[in-house]
């Protein structure tokens, strides 16, 4: 990272303030931003466009939800910001990084610091206990647990009475309660949830859903949420709407109803 | 990390178990070798140090002569270095002794032991007892040319008491003897299962042919006088070709060609649990390479969590790592039981070693604890690496596949450039003329290993056509569970040419082993049809030859009509080691060879210095009738006259290369053991004429009267059981790679769980389930078989080629691989039981249910 392109950052991050202003009284800091991605599956005649010049920038200490039809690109905007894909072109940019330019080696290690991730289906160890999983990115980055921190994180997921069961012993609510603890146990700069309760019944979701939201506004966790779920992006500081790869619709905190509306409007252009 | 490896481990238990008997078995092989020569060699040690207790020198011969059971023993001595030693200073008394071989027979008249095993011992000055390891514990020392003292734990087994009488014999006619007393050797009451017999002196020397002639003069120092001035002291006293030793020494040298024998075999059985170790890599590295696939989301997981590709690469080689060294770790106490059992055996029949305590030695341990995690960390490379391929975008993808290797497309070429070279190692070793011998066998061992490993390679692009080929009895029986079977082998083909190539390395071996051993066999039986004019054969029992006395015997028997003899050793000509052949005027009665130069009168006109040669060596060193040669023997150059050339028999000569007559033999080497004795009778061979010279050679327990289709038979018997010990030790690799078949069809029921469920759910029954399991196993197995076959045919191929001038000809043992064929079904069958079973028992409901 040259002192030339944090300049770059640092203005361009100014930029966008301003537009994302109307929203949020106090300006937040960008700690994920992204421009003019593109991102091309296949060549020739048979090339899809996922995505056609994304550019967007999400705030810390907010949660941003990615919402959009299927198709849209919304999976495909999150794995490019999570630097689990690379874009055919354009930028990322978490923390400062421009992620596109690292190899492999540097990605793990931005992984380790900068980011969490839940997954729909949880994607726990299954031979690993509760507590383990929790702690897998700490064991993985070689660093030891604070034990005050893991109580902490247990106690605010409400698992503190079941750290010592497995995987398969715990319903799918519990198992995402573990994901998310094991998200936020290394402090990431981001955390990204994709469709975090695409797999669970909606008792269990409203649960999930409260949760995710606390850990933003205690915890000042900035996350972004892929989710086809109004319910779900209803919790959101930030609503984002993807059509046919590209952005079409920025809001701010919106009930179930406005954001049906507007993914209603947006499926039908 | 390394907790998510062992951890993994642990949630995979019958997998990890199943996997790591792959390393289990070539282990116990390996540590079961060492264990059991170990502990031989050092009870052998036993003996010979007890041998020389209480002696401080020996003296012996440097020469060795070849004795009647084939093996060499130093030559006799004149008897009257004894005397010549007695009075020098410092040695206070010396024990001149013949030690040779003697076969007691029990009281039913059969010989007591295998040939060979029974010791004779006969001393100078029997009343000194402190010298001779023999003790005298009941009766007395033999007295007289008629009394013989046997070994305590013989007599017991053999209810033989003091004053009884009993047969014995050595290479001559079986004689009767009083039993003067019991002996026993050192503190044992035999001698490592042999039998121990002690002859009056005078008795030995005639019965050996050994008058006025010792083996070994055992040498007691005066006090004071340490073993190294003793033997200081004698050896300018003795003749040249006599050598001096401390007892400690002697005893050293005298193990030293039993432990080579012992090191020999302990190689041929290290060698057998390597090829069960190579196969076991297969499978570790099969089974690897699937669950690596099955856990890809995992993987992946771990790789958005921030794991690197290097700790991806890590958790991979470490779980094989700890699979190895569990299997290792089995696979050392497995092989010391099995060494435990077999000494136990050993004892319960009879064989009582001295110091039979368990040598396990460090080495043991290291080294079989090395080379099993070796092997499992190499064969975990290859599917390491892949996992380090595992993108974490996989972690949010379903149904992602492995990344393909970044060599992938070049598999092809590879797998061809491999076995090419691989054909090429294995010919030029097999056919390549006068290179190095260590070149010669890298070149076969690496040729053969690349290959299989080649052949593995090419496999997953012919797994397709062999398994509906070997798949349609299957198909055409099992109804739809047969055709599924047949499908889902091929599902995936890389993985199931691998666990069949796991199957095909031990039936190439074996394959090989059959059509070698039936190239020697039809050769040998064509050669024996060629060359056997004669009416009978005599041989010893148990393939033990005889010598000449047996021929003389036989010769005064009535209605023998003519009596040949041929036989063995070894000279040279030039710097050159040569077999040389003795035979007499009668050879062209009883052996037919055809004669390129010369007539059936050759034989009877070889004389004083005729030789007979064969033609290639004749034409390689441009020998014509009466080219002259110089023949070295111990007794001196023999200057020879070529008077005949033979074609040499296609399936091999029963002469060496050069032959001349009986009396040139025996005046130039000392061994009379004979290793053919053709007999003519009058009227030629009939049932009565087999029992009229069986009667009359009654006083020679041991030999065998046999006609030419008989001697073929025991003569070839040996070559069955060698086949058959072959076939035992390379099944257990084919046994190794059935826990390849197991392990890859759980995983396959595992990963099909809801496919399974879903079959049920629509009218599969569970008795179907399991026949799918099991023909999917079969047709592994077969695919496995076929290119086993295949390959096992291609290297006996070559193989035979390069022996064809042996006459060792490429003959197919259709019987033996159907045999092999059916076993390889039987082998899928016995593979699909535990999968099968766990296919069966699937809760239909929960199979469905996704995740």
């Amino acid at each position: 990272m040259t002192s030339r392109t944090m300049q770059h950052d640092r203005d361009r991050v100014s930029h966008d303030n301003r537009r994302v202003a109307f929203a949020e009284p106090v300006a937040p800091k960008p700690v994920v931003s992204a421009q003019n991605l593109v991102r091309r599956y296949g060549e020739g005649d048979t090339a899809v466009d996922a995505l056609r010049g994304v550019s967007v920038e999400v705030a810390s200490g907010q949660l941003t939800a990615v919402m959009g039809p299927s198709g849209s690109g919304k999976s495909t905007l999150m794995h490019i910001l999570a630097g689990l894909d690379r874009p055919t072109s354009g930028d990322v940019f978490i923390d400062g990084t421009a992620i596109g330019e690292l190899n492999d080696a540097q990605l793990t290690k931005l992984r380790r610091k900068h980011i969490g991730f839940i997954f729909q289906f949880f994607n726990l160890l299954p031979m690993l206990s509760a507590k383990e999983n929790i702690v897998l990115p700490l064991s993985i980055a070689g660093t030891k647990p604070d034990d005050a921190w893991v109580a902490e994180l247990a106690a605010k997921v409400g698992l503190s009475d079941r750290l010592s069961h497995r995987p398969a012993e715990m319903s799918g609510g519990q198992q995402q309660r573990v994901a998310i603890a094991r998200a936020l146990v290394s402090s990431p700069t981001v955390m990204f949830a994709d469709e975090p309760t695409g797999n669970l019944d909606s008792k269990t979701s409203s649960e999930i859903l409260a949760l995710l939201r606390d850990s933003v506004s205690s915890l000042g966790q900035t996350t972004v949420m892929v989710t086809h779920d109004a319910r779900a992006a209803a919790i959101a500081d930030r609503v984002l709407f993807l059509a046919d790869g590209e952005i079409v619709t920025d809001l701010g905190p919106s009930t179930p109803s406005q954001i049906l509306a507007t993914l209603e409007a947006v499926s039908a252009r | 990390m390394i907790k998510v490896a062992l951890k993994g481990l642990l949630g995979r238990k019958l997998r990890a178990i199943l996997t790591a008997f792959a390393i289990v078995l070539g282990v116990a092989m390996i540590s079961g070798s060492f264990v059991l020569t170990d502990t031989l060699g050092a009870s052998l040690d036993g003996v010979y140090q007890e041998s020389y207790k209480g002696t401080d020198a020996v003296i012996s011969s440097k020469h060795k002569v070849q004795q009647a059971d084939g093996t060499t023993e130093k030559a006799p001595f004149p008897a009257v270095v004894l005397t010549d030693i007695e009075h020098v200073s410092g040695v206070r008394a010396a024990q001149g002794s013949i030690e040779d071989h003697i076969s007691l027979v029990d009281k039913a008249g059969k010989r007591i032991g295998k040939p060979g095993d029974g010791i004779a011992v006969a001393v100078s000055n029997p009343d000194d007892t402190s010298l001779s390891p023999v003790k005298v514990v009941a009766g007395s020392w033999p007295q007289h040319g008629d009394e013989i003292a046997i070994d305590k734990a013989t007599a017991t087994k053999q209810h033989f008491t003091v004053g009884q009488t009993v047969g014995a014999f050595a290479d001559g006619p079986l004689q009767r003897y009083r039993i003067s007393g019991l002996i026993t050797f050192g503190s044992a009451d035999s001698l490592a299962g042999s039998t121990l017999t002690v002859l009056d002196l005078s008795t030995a020397e005639r019965l050996f042919g050994k008058q006025g002639k010792f083996d070994l003069i055992r040498v007691g120092a005066d006090k004071g006088v340490s073993e190294a001035s003793l033997v200081e002291q004698l050896t300018p006293k003795v003749p040249s070709a006599l050598v001096v030793n401390t007892a400690e020494a002697q005893a050293a040298s005298d193990s030293k060609q039993t432990q080579d024998g012992l090191s020999v075999f302990k190689y041929i059985l290290l060698g057998f649990g390597g090829i069960a170790l190579f196969v076991g890599s297969f499978v570790i590295a099969n089974t690897l390479a699937i669950t690596v696939a099955q856990r890809m989301r995992e993987l992946a997981t771990l790789r958005t969590l921030g794991a690197s590709r290097r700790q991806v690469l890590g958790s991979v080689v470490l779980e094989s790592l700890a699979i190895g060294l569990i299997g290792s770790v089995i696979g050392l106490f497995l092989g010391l039981s099995i060494a435990l059992g077999l000494m136990a055996l050993l004892g319960a029949t009879g064989v009582q070693l001295p110091d039979s305590s368990l040598v396990f030695s460090t080495r043991t341990v290291i080294v079989s604890l090395a080379v099993g995690t070796l092997i499992a960390l190499l064969a975990s490379l290859r599917p390491a690496i892949r996992a380090t391929r595992i993108e974490p975008i996989a972690a949010v993808r379903e149904g992602a596949t492995l990344p393909k290797s970044r060599f992938a497309r070049y598999a092809v070429v590879t797998s061809l450039v491999i076995s090419t070279l691989a054909v090429g190692l294995f010919s030029y070793g097999m056919l390549a003329h006068g290179i190095d011998l260590k070149v010669r066998l890298f070149s076969l061992i690496a040729g053969v290993l690349l290959l299989f490993v080649g052949v593995a390679m090419v496999a997953a692009r012919v797994v397709r056509p062999l398994a509906f080929v070997v798949g349609s009895p299957g198909a055409r029986l099992g109804g739809v569970a047969g055709r599924l079977a047949r499908q889902n082998a091929v599902r995936n083909p890389s993985r199931t040419a691998s666990t069949a190539a796991a199957v095909m390395i031990g039936l190439a071996l074996i394959t090989f082993v059959a059509v070698i051993g039936q190239g020697v066999r039809s050769s040998f039986s064509s050669s024996v049809d060629q060359l056997f004019l004669g009416d009978y054969a005599l041989s010893g029992d148990g393939e033990q030859p005889l010598t000449s006395k047996v021929a003389l015997a036989v010769a005064k028997a009535p209605g023998v009509t003519a009596v040949s003899e041929v036989r063995h050793a070894d000279g040279r000509i030039g710097t050159k080691k040569v077999m040389v052949t003795g035979v007499d005027r009668n050879m062209s009665k009883t052996i037919d060879i055809a004669w390129k130069d010369g007539s059936d009168e050759v034989p009877a006109q070889l004389g004083r210095n005729g030789a007979f040669v064969d033609d290639r060596y004749a034409k390689a060193h441009s020998l014509h009738v009466g080219s002259p040669i110089a023949l070295k023997t111990p007794n001196g150059t023999r200057a020879l006259r070529v008077i005949g050339i033979f074609d040499l028999p296609k399936g091999g000569s029963p002469f060496g290369v050069v032959t001349v007559s009986l009396a040139t033999f025996d005046r130039s080497f000392a061994t009379r053991v004979n290793d053919l004795t053709m007999v003519n009778v009058q009227g030629g061979s009939s049932d009565a004429a087999s029992a009229r010279l069986k009667q009359d050679l009654a006083a020679y327990p041991n030999v065998k009267v046999e006609t030419q289709d008989e001697f073929k038979k025991s003569q070839l018997s040996g070559l069955t059981m060698m086949l058959n010990m072959l076939y035992l030790l390379l099944g257990l690799s084919v046994i190794v790679s059935l826990f390849g078949v197991i392990n890859t069809l759980v995983l396959s029921v595992f990963e099909r769980t809801r496919e399974l469920g879903m079959l049920r759910a629509i009218g599969m029954t569970r008795r179907q389930v399991r026949r799918m399991i099991r023909h999917e196993s079969i047709v592994t197995a077969l695919i496995g078989a076929t290119l086993g076959i295949g390959v096992g045919m291609f290297l006996a191929a070559v193989t035979t080629t390069a022996l064809s001038k042996y006459g060792v000809v490429f003959a197919v043992p259709y019987g033996s691989l159907a045999v092999f064929v059916a076993i390889a079904v039987l082998a899928g069958m016995l593979a699909a039981i535990l999968p099968a079973r766990r296919a069966s028992r699937l809760n239909v409901l929960e199979a469905l249910q996704y995740e």
